[in-house]
């Protein structure tokens, strides 16, 4: 069935400049993550704050950002920029196209938290004298963020995945783009891509463990 | 930017990338509910334990980008000199991936179906495959759909990752564009708009039905 002789050794051999690519993959992953968190919660107040433009404008970003492919939007920030002069290497527009689609995605994770929270939490706040601000920090957020924490799990999951992409652009630092430079020496494919596979297994299954126990941990009444 | 040098042919073959996008998804997404409704059934019937070995498996088509796994699947059809074209190694990646997720909807669908339902159909001498059919289905249907139509319009975003394997699809035919006009952002705006026509009103259709198919509003 294989007349094909497996390397693994070779592959094995280069498994620390892959560990290397797996640490530069799970940073972008977590930068993504906080720029799209903040992004996102800014959305969320557009959108809570009745003014027609911004709420258009968190719209029209939650609307592209789940309706367009990843690789679009990554594609949009490396080329679609350069109309403009701007010309982001790499990682910067990998990470640009990646925070973007996260932002959208836990926007409307957000909003369906939000139903989630009565509104007279908001009433009794600010008839305790709160303005709208200290309402939305100390009541309406963290609820918010609470229930929104295992959807925001899987976001970075898809964040950890979506950095792949990065390879398509010329990126050849994460583990996908180290991967491929490693194939493009040797052509042993399938053997490097299975090890990458494996390593993006582990390091989705920890990041799944770890959110889980810091939930426990966090989130006890 | 308005006066581009992209001409009617040039949009024709943006098109031609977009039926290449809807084949691949029509096609991936077919053979992956197939796949998924059946192993959605056997996780039901057989339960955690003896589907273990096959959860697995589903768990890594959702753990593994899908860039590694269209790769690899590209790397084991040659090392196997199955000689498939790159169409069928993407629609047989697709499918699988599409099969992973769909078990896990059906299998959210049938167990949302109350069990004393069930009961009562099979106590009026219903068989199996009739319980299946005329009770378990009509009730799952109504609540997976939406999760579905979610998933079918995942697929259709995540086909634009095919064009690694060299199949010219919506993304690569404007990648092929944009090397030879040079204007990247106009035809960029194009194909995002092609995606974002096909997407957004079946994403709206989708949320529609789940507002009006959820059982407590």
């Amino acid at each position: 069935m294989f007349n094909y002789t497996f390397h693994w050794n070779q592959a094995f051999k280069a498994l620390p400049q892959m560990l290397d690519g797996a640490v530069v993959t799970l940073q972008i992953a977590l930068l993504s993550m906080a720029i799209g968190l903040a992004c996102a919660i800014a959305l969320t107040l557009f959108r809570l704050s009745g003014n027609r433009i911004l709420g258009g404008f968190a719209t029209a970003w939650v609307e592209v950002a789940r309706n367009t492919p990843a690789l679009f939007q990554i594609y949009m920030a490396h080329f679609g920029l350069g109309n403009f002069g701007i010309h982001l290497s790499p990682y910067v527009a990998l990470l640009a196209g990646i925070a973007f689609n996260n932002a959208g995605y836990l926007a409307e994770n957000f909003r369906g938290a939000l139903k989630a929270i009565p509104d007279t939490q908001t009433r009794s706040a600010r008839s305790l004298g709160m303005t709208s601000m200290q309402a939305f920090g100390y009541i309406v957020l963290p609820q918010m963020l609470r229930i929104a924490f295992l959807p925001a799990t899987n976001q970075m999951i898809w964040a950890i995945l979506m950095t792949s992409l990065g390879v398509t652009v010329g990126m050849n630092t994460d583990l996908a783009g180290v991967t491929q430079a490693l194939n493009a020496v040797s052509f042993r494919t399938f053997e490097f891509f299975a090890l990458a596979a494996v390593i993006y297994y582990v390091i989705a299954k920890i990041v799944t463990l770890a959110a889980r126990l810091f939930a426990a941990r966090m989130f006890r009444y | 930017m308005f006066n581009t040098a992209l001409t009617w042919n040039d949009l024709l073959f943006l098109a031609q990338g977009a039926g290449m996008t809807l084949a691949v998804t029509g096609l991936s997404v077919a053979a992956g509910t197939v796949l998924g409704v059946i192993f959605g059934v056997m996780r039901f019937q057989l339960g955690p334990y003896w589907f273990a070995p096959l959860t697995f498996l589903l768990d890594i088509f959702r753990s593994v980008p899908l860039l590694i796994q269209l790769v690899l699947g590209n790397a084991l059809q040659s090392i196997m000199r199955l000689g498939w074209p790159p169409f069928t190694t993407s629609c047989v990646v697709l499918s699988l991936y599409t099969a992973a997720y769909c078990t896990e909807i059906v299998r959210g669908g049938i167990s949302a179906v109350p069990p004393n339902t069930r009961r009562a159909g099979r106590s009026l001498g219903l068989t199996w495959s009739q319980d299946m059919r005329y009770i378990v289905t009509p009730l799952a249907v109504r609540v997976s759909l939406p999760a579905w139509i979610g998933l079918t319009l995942g697929v259709m975003k995540d086909s634009a990752l095919v064009l690694w394997l060299g199949l010219i699809e919506l993304l690569r035919a404007s990648q092929i564009l944009v090397t030879r006009l040079q204007e990247p952002l106009f035809i960029l705006l194009i194909c995002g708009a092609f995606y974002f026509i096909i997407s957004f009103p079946v994403a709206r259709f989708g949320g529609y039905l789940e507002k009006r198919w959820s059982p407590n509003d």
